[in-house]
């Protein structure tokens, strides 16, 4: 694979964030060497050792990590997935049924928001050539077009009521949980890096969402009702997760990622799984044509890209 | 946290009004330390206090073990009546190790 790097890192040129460093065994060995559980204290509150953003982005403008050109465009629509999910679910950060629950969103939020973070600073590294630098995950998230995203249609749908929500939520996170449990044993380094901590927060995700579709469809009649709903409004959606093409082809020939059409089982079984506990059916509804692969989106991302981005371009480089 | 009494005297429980029950948390941190009281939050059930327990309480890394508990079911002392539950061991200080003297040869001490 010629995204795998030749030489690691220095540990102590990677050590600049103090005990923080990467805990992916076999993944990101690039990224510096570890200082492990030795460091964890009972009465010290550690932030851990996990793959972070910043690892990655540094990895990238050192040239230590370098995506293939089709690894990058990989990345990018995974990035995508993930960051547009986030600004959705932030919306609802401070509108939520209860102060718990709205804290509960906010952190798959963030959780979200870090995936992205991490595929996007990877997906950059494409752009290095011929002596031009690369570009930084704020490039690619505020600096892009709507037809330059590659996020799938399902995560720029509205949030709707929390129902609504949580369907979303619970299409989502079975998806990414299926996905990145395979993405763990990528060829690609930085990709199984990336997938290794990913997987066990939207495993968290994916019981949330169970927990709270459980509760809505077995609560009151009016809960049922809109759980109910909210799946006919969210299952047109699901087709487009599963479509295989061109560049899933050429990835998964070379061991970097998984045709998307092979999830498909694994998440028919366990989210069939929940929905039968739940008493509900599978909705049988028409997919939705798609496109978000390409760059044909609904017109919901406009909207969401307009809100998300405005800061950033009316106020370059802007901090706070 | 529940400040009356007992359980039994106390009102009817936090459900009144759509209002999820109280639910009082305890985190260990860890290697070996015990549990300590958190805070409190709200929840549906049981199952769903641990989850918000989880969001809420463990964000920064702090645990790796939590308890939830009914608010309800925590009988607590009665902060009116502290001269008579606490301030009896004042001044007795033959009840600490240090108000005796050693005696002579006495090993491992």
């Amino acid at each position: 694979m010629s995204t795998t790097p030749e030489t690691a890192v220095p540990a102590e040129e990677t050590a600049g964030h103090g005990d923080i460093s990467v805990g992916v065994p076999g993944a990101g060995a690039e990224f510096g060497a570890g200082s492990g559980d030795a460091a964890a204290s009972a009465t010290r509150i550690t932030p851990g050792n996990a793959l972070r953003p910043e690892d990655i982005a540094l990895a990238v403008s050192r040239g230590t990590a370098k995506p293939s050109d089709d690894a990058a465009e990989y990345a990018l629509r995974l990035g995508d997935d993930a960051l547009i999910l986030a600004q959705r679910l932030g919306h609802w950060i401070s509108r939520g049924p209860e102060l718990e629950e709205d804290i509960a969103l906010g952190n798959i939020a963030l959780d979200q928001l870090g995936h992205a973070r991490s595929f996007l600073s990877y997906a950059g590294g494409a752009y290095a050539k011929d002596g031009k630098p690369g570009k930084t995950e704020d490039d690619l998230a505020y600096f892009r077009r709507e037809p330059e995203f590659r996020s799938v249609e399902i995560f720029e749908q509205p949030n709707g009521d929390f129902a609504v929500t949580i369907a979303r939520q619970f299409v989502v996170s079975y998806y990414q949980y299926e996905l990145y449990r395979r993405l763990t044993e990528s060829t690609d380094a930085t990709l199984a890096g990336i997938a290794a901590k990913a997987v066990k927060e939207v495993d968290y995700h994916r019981d949330h969402s169970a927990q709270w579709v459980l509760r809505l469809a077995l609560g009151t009649d009016e809960s049922r009702e809109k759980m109910i709903h909210a799946f006919q409004v969210i299952w047109p959606y699901v087709d487009e997760l599963f479509r295989d093409d061109e560049l899933t082809a050429r990835l998964a020939g070379t061991g970097a990622a998984v045709e998307p059409s092979s999830l498909r089982a694994d998440f028919d079984r366990l989210t069939g799984e929940v929905l039968a506990e739940a008493e509900l059916d599978v909705p049988q509804v028409k997919a939705a044509p798609g496109g978000g692969r390409r760059g044909l989106h609904s017109e919901h991302l406009g909207y969401l890209l307009a809100e998300m981005q405005v800061l950033a371009r009316e106020y370059p480089g802007a901090t706070w | 946290m529940n400040d009356s009494t007992a359980p039994a005297a106390a009102p009817a429980p936090h459900t009144a009004g759509n209002v999820w029950p109280l639910w009082e948390v305890f985190v260990r941190s860890s290697r070996g330390l015990s549990h300590v009281h958190a805070g409190s939050l709200h929840a549906p059930d049981a199952v769903m206090a641990l989850r918000n327990a989880r969001d809420l309480y463990t964000r920064r890394n702090e645990g790796v073990s939590i308890w939830v508990v009914p608010a309800d079911a925590i009988a607590s002392s009665d902060p009116d009546s502290k001269g008579a539950f606490f301030e009896s061991p004042q001044g007795k200080d033959y009840r600490h190790a240090t108000y005796y003297t050693k005696s002579e040869g006495v090993k491992h001490l």
